[in-house]
């Protein structure tokens, strides 16, 4: 029984080059980030838009047991 | 980079319904324990503006701006969803920018291990430090302060984290990777223990306020979070693993006694 004909070939280690990674990273950032700030943040402690805390009231109950700062 | 930052959102999006549901059977019931203990204005030192006047901010009140069934099904599926989805892309690409340069892991390996440590990172040790509250704990005036202590502290762990993530790795070279991977390990706690203690302290549960509403509150946030990022980890995985290993699943001549091995 030899081995060598069963043998795992070493993991190929694909390497997403950083110059693809960039743009998406970017987008992707800061489109989560803006999710992120509605989610958590908005008409808590800032408000950006006059919405009487509706968004606030909507996510409310996600925003405590995410357990982000809520009022 | 595509597909993965599509199959993150796909993660997140399984990840976020599956966390819902896990706050729905688990969180909601203390939640709306800590409703009704503010409504009969039990708490000492409640919301201060929960006056009689109050109308924007009730919760449950006949005039609430959004009923507390559709806070609790709709709203709490929206908050988490899209909390799951955006750290789902998040998570791609850390995952995208990690994979193949920190270690030689299998895709599925590299997610799990970047979802325990992002869980790490980023929800319990801000958790132990900042951690989550039930409606009526937490006074109303101090949101600015507790909003950017809890963001500054989150910051903080990031940054030491992948600071500690950049020296493990230059480390891992003279002194072997575990050794290098425990030594930043072991810096990053120290840093963030001492920055806790150094940082405020937050502390406004009123007085009589039950112990055991505030445990099973927490407890049920830390929870709904742990099965978040683990589902997250996982389903990203398995998905990463079809993209990046194309190799592995098709050539079934002589493919079953390798992926038996894998």
């Amino acid at each position: 029984m030899s081995q060598a004909s069963v043998a795992t070939p070493r993991p190929v280690h694909i390497r997403i080059p950083l110059r693809e990674i960039v743009p998406w990273a970017i987008f992707a950032g800061v489109l989560a980030l803006l999710v992120l700030f509605f989610v958590s943040t908005e008409a808590g402690a800032v408000e950006l838009f006059g919405t009487n805390g509706l968004i606030h009231e909507f996510v409310h109950d996600g925003r405590h047991l995410l357990a982000f700062p809520c009022h | 980079m595509r597909t993965l930052l599509v199959r993150g959102l796909l993660a997140g999006l399984v990840a976020g319904v599956l966390a819902t549901g896990f706050a729905y059977f688990f969180g909601e019931p203390s939640v709306d324990a800590s409703i009704s203990i503010e409504e009969a204005g039990t708490s000492a030192h409640g919301h201060e503006h929960s006056g009689p006047a109050d109308t924007g901010h009730g919760h449950g009140h006949e005039e609430a701006l959004v009923s507390r069934g559709t806070q609790s099904t709709i709203g709490l599926l929206t908050g988490v969803g899209a909390y799951a989805l955006a750290v789902g892309g998040l998570f791609a690409i850390a995952f995208a920018v990690l994979h193949g340069r920190v270690g030689a892991l299998r895709p599925r390996l590299t997610s799990a291990l970047l979802a325990a440590g992002a869980f790490v990172v980023v929800v319990l040790v801000p958790f132990l430090k900042y951690p989550a509250n039930p409606p009526a704990v937490g006074q109303s005036g101090t949101i600015g302060d507790r909003t950017s202590l809890y963001f500054a502290f989150v910051a903080l762990s990031l940054t030491v984290a992948l600071i500690a993530v950049g020296a493990g790795h230059a480390l891992a070279g003279p002194l072997g990777a575990w050794r290098g991977g425990l030594l930043a390990m072991g810096a990053y706690v120290v840093v963030m223990a001492v920055a806790a203690a150094l940082m405020p302290v937050i502390d406004e549960v009123p007085d009589g306020f039950p112990g055991s509403t505030l445990w099973t509150f927490r407890t049920a946030s830390l929870a709904t979070q742990l099965v978040l990022w683990t589902a997250l980890g996982l389903v990203f995985g398995a998905l990463a693993e079809r993209v990046l290993r194309p190799g592995a699943a098709p050539a079934p001549a002589e493919a079953p006694a390798e992926a038996g091995r894998r």
